[in-house]
């Protein structure tokens, strides 16, 4: 009965934590309709000037204005680097397609992991304790630390706070009012500049208090950028985007049911241990899942007012131009004459690039035509990989076998969360994809029975050698893109574009919209599933990060830099992408803050990818 | 029997009683016209009877069998066809292909994954875009079709599954006069040939006169008079609510 207690009380005090940094993602997304990766890095930048101002410095001591003082100047500190990334940055991309906002706010996240690694180091910080609170209570005969019950009340002051400024000020009403309709507060003549600016300060700040106040909890690590974004994501997916309230409830939900995991025993089923204890992200998807299937926007959320995803008239699909198609022979041709002039390295490159084609046209294939972009597409190439080497690892499999466990395993994924993300649309699916691949991602790095966890399963090894496993590579990568080009040529491809641009006329005349979409997306989970699998031979091994959020980030940013209008953009988007990424990790130390860097400029510089760029000059020299 | 029945509809949006319960029926081969001023609730009645929204109360039969509250899709497989007041066409297609994708559906060829779909059905696809007036335009996007010939788009597109029933919102908006006039006779012409009963809303009232075999007036959710066009132009409760509203003809 004690420990259900406080099993309670510590569920609360999560709640607590997780609701800091939400609530600000949340109010952000509220207003700007931005999704902020970054916010997970402002959330570890905080705890990282927290930990420097209470314990770094040495000279504050531990006296208690030290240490509240120091959180607190932490979270302003931050919140004015927010600011100044609005300014620079966000205020720039606000027209451009929400995708691309996402993938700049991704460059934000790199730079800040090297330049918080540049100054802190890679090794974990033990903060301090908090001044005057490092006893316990007494809860029912067990000990409860005193700083966690702050932390209790912590959240529900923070959202009376909220709640007092959002509803007694006239900015608080301005936010609310662009909340829930934009276009009408930019119509009444309100400044949104300012509002956008002030907006961004809250919730940063917001965040990295969350973070400065995790110090006495636990050490403060490198990871914590991705940790944290992917319980938020799921928090504000759960309590409706935008809806501070949502955010709280969810966040109790949600950790809660997490600390009541913890006394779940550890069960065998078919000689297999299975341990509930330590799968923390399974909560989050169960509730997440009944959730959505009640009510889809979230506990509080409301459908959104328009559909602001695609308010961009799609160009019309025509047939491919002979002299690209001309390339493209010429290009399998050159590839095949290969292995004659490369060396080993030359075709390991070739050999990546070419599995990294066929993610990319997958996860186009359910973007483009079928318009439901992926966050989270990394948890299908994961499957694949992990279902090739669990199948030889367990079971012995051959290469061949292999190569088909793992798309089955990756269809089968996108199967089961496919038919709960077709049920949203634009952001809101796209934020439960990654949520979802957080949850493969999980399994794989906490179910270590099974998957081996951070160590990953090796020796998974192709049966033939590096040129035959080239030709293997480029055989099913063009076989792959032939496959999906003609999907989308085909009468279910129509169907598929027709449920995109409208599926309100789709639906009349007999299309069963969600049906089409969830079809879409379990094609592209397996073709991605069939890139992971080769990859896990490729590479001879496998690892929880071929499911993590980087590789998704990948994915998208091969399909977005190409183009994601045109069907060959990805492919060249793979192909200079994965180039430029192997370059940079060759050339320098600093490879995320330049390839964050590349990134943002990218976004900058061209809205529409680089194909859909090489369109449009294309279309402009003919029409001249 | 009548092709569409509807008795006792209600919808409420709110606290605002969008439609307040109305009843009536629309025979084979009947050029219905559905008239009442802005926010009447012609929309909403049109969304309940193909499914786009489930009413509160009421139903709504097609050839005697009760189709309230099934989807869209499934109306439309029993023979529905429908045009919107904002038209909705696919964007991303040419104008044939929009024909051509409900056409697909209507042959079952939707789940094909390997057929070429740009040539399927392309002959038919242009047939019916003739009937219209868009087959010259057949090569053209969506996208980029003035409003007008957006409409005749989606009145081939709503005629590909040779329907019972067609439901259209306002078909004429975006038309010249003259042009409104004309495609509501071929429409009316298509549906005595063919027997499809036509039920439709049109603000242009020189249409309306011209074109109706029958005419139900809404407001405020309520019907308020029907008969033939000369019955209905000489109603007491009519001509209040025309000439108190204002929106007697043009429309938008
Ligand atoms: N989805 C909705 N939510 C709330 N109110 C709605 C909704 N749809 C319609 N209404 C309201 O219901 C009433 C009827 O609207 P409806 O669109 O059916 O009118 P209408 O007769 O088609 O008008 P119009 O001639 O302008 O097209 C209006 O008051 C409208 O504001
Ligand atoms: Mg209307």
């Amino acid at each position: 009965m004690s420990a259900l207690a406080v099993q309670f009380l510590n569920g609360l005090a999560s709640a607590s934590a997780l609701f800091l940094v939400a609530c600000g993602l949340s109010i952000i997304f509220g207003v700007s309709r931005i999704v902020n990766f970054a916010h997970g890095s402002f959330y570890m930048l905080g705890a990282y000037l927290a930990w420097t101002f209470t314990r770094g410095l040495g000279w504050v001591g531990y006296g208690p204005l030290g240490f509240w003082g120091g959180i607190l100047a932490a979270a302003l500190i931050v919140g004015l680097i927010g600011v100044l990334i609005e300014l620079v940055l966000l205020r720039r991309i606000y027209q451009a397609p929400e995708l691309f906002q996402l993938l700049a706010t991704f460059g934000v996240v790199l730079v800040v992991q090297d330049v918080t690694m540049a100054i802190w180091g890679a090794q974990d910080l033990l903060g301090p304790r908090a001044p005057g609170l490092r006893g316990a209570i007494d809860v029912m005969g067990q000990r409860f630390p005193q700083y966690d019950a702050l932390l209790i009340l912590i959240g529900p002051v923070v959202l009376g706070l909220l709640w007092l400024l959002f509803n007694r000020t006239r900015w608080g009403t301005l936010v609310r009012a662009a909340t829930a309709d934009r276009e009408m507060v930019a119509a009444l003549g309100v400044d949104q500049r300012k509002l956008f600016t002030s907006v961004f300060f809250l919730g940063t700040f917001l965040a990295a208090l969350g973070g400065g106040l995790q110090l006495p909890r636990e050490p403060v690590q490198l990871h914590m950028d991705m940790a944290i974004i992917a319980d938020a994501f799921v928090v504000v997916v759960v309590g409706g985007m935008g809806s501070v309230g949502g955010a709280y409830l969810a966040a109790l939900l949600i950790a809660q049911l997490q600390a009541f995991m913890l006394l779940v025993p550890d069960f065998e089923i078919a000689g297999l241990t299975i341990s509930i204890a330590k799968m923390t992200l399974i909560p989050s998807f169960l509730v997440m899942a009944v959730v959505l299937i009640a009510r889809p926007y979230g506990l509080l959320g409301k459908a959104p007012s328009h559909a602001r995803t695609q308010a961009s008239v799609e160009p019309v699909v025509r047939v491919t131009p002979p002299l690209l198609a001309k390339f493209g022979f010429a290009t399998v041709a050159a590839l095949i004459l290969l292995p004659l002039i490369a060396d080993e390295y030359g075709l390991m490159v070739a050999t990546e690039i070419l599995i990294f084609v066929l993610m990319a046209a997958s996860l186009h294939f359910m973007m483009g035509p079928g318009g439901m972009a992926s966050f989270g597409h990394a948890a299908y190439f994961g499957l694949g990989a992990y279902g090739a080497a669990l199948a030889a690892k367990h079971f012995d499999a051959p290469m061949e076998a292999g190569l088909v466990a793992g798309p089955v395993l990756a269809t089968l994924g996108g199967i089961l969360f496919g038919w709960f993300c077709v049920r949203l649309s634009g952001v809101y699916l796209a934020m439960l994809t990654l949520a979802f691949a957080q949850i493969v991602w999980s399994i794989a790095f906490q179910w270590v029975a099974v998957t081996g966890g951070d160590n990953g399963v090796l020796g998974v090894w192709p049966s033939i050698g590096k040129t035959g496993f080239f030709y293997l590579s480029l055989a099913l990568a063009v076989v792959g893109v032939l496959l999906l080009r003609r999907a989308i040529y085909s009468p279910f491809g129509y169907a598929l574009r027709g449920a995109r641009d409208s599926a309100l006329r789709a639906d009349a005349i007999g299309i069963d919209v969600k049906r089409v979409q969830w079809t879409a997306f379990a094609i592209a989970a397996s073709f991605a599933g069939l890139a992971g699998a080769l990859f896990a031979y490729f590479k001879g091994s496998v690892f929880p990060t071929y499911a993590a959020i980087p590789k998704s980030v990948d994915a998208l940013m091969m399909v977005l830099l190409g183009g994601v209008q045109t069907i060959s953009g990805p492919l060249v988007g793979a192909a200079v992408y994965m180039g430029l990424h192997e370059q940079l990790v060759r050339a320098t130390e600093l490879w995320r803050l330049v390839l964050g860097i590349a990134i943002i400029a990218l976004v900058l510089a061209f809205p529409q990818g680089i194909a859909g760029f090489a369109a449009k000059r294309w279309a402009k020299e003919d029409g001249a | 029997m009548s092709v569409l029945s509807v008795r006792g509809l209600h919808k409420s949006f709110g606290g605002v009683e969008a439609v307040a319960g109305v009843d009536f029926d629309v025979a084979a081969g009947e050029m219905l016209a559905l008239i009442g001023p802005n926010g009447a609730g012609k929309t909403t009645c049109f969304n309940m009877l193909m499914g786009q929204l489930r009413p509160d109360a009421g139903t709504v039969s097609l050839d005697g069998a009760d189709i309230t509250g099934l989807p869209p899709r499934a109306i439309w497989r029993r023979g529905v066809g429908r045009t919107f007041q904002i038209t909705a066409t696919f964007a991303s297609m040419t104008v044939a292909e929009n024909v051509q994708t409900a056409l697909m559906s209507y042959r079952g060829d939707l789940g094909r994954f390997f057929a070429r779909a740009a040539t399927l059905h392309a002959d038919d696809a242009v047939a019916l875009l003739d009937q219209v007036g868009m087959a010259d335009q057949r090569d053209r996007a969506c996208g980029v079709l003035a409003y007008g010939d957006l409409k005749r788009v989606e009145l081939a597109v709503a005629l590909a599954n040779a329907p019972r029933l067609l439901l259209m919102d306002e078909p004429t908006a975006g038309m010249a006069p003259k042009e409104r006039v004309a495609l509501m006779e071929l429409t009316g012409r298509l549906a005595r040939a063919r027997n499809i009963a036509v039920l439709f809303t049109e603000h242009d009232m020189d249409v309306v006169f011209g074109q109706a075999d029958r005419v139900i007036v809404l407001n405020r959710g309520k019907l308020i008079a029907q008969g033939t066009p000369a019955e209905v132009r000489a109603h007491k409760a009519v001509r209040d609510v025309y000439l108190g509203g204002g929106t007697m003809s043009g429309g938008h």
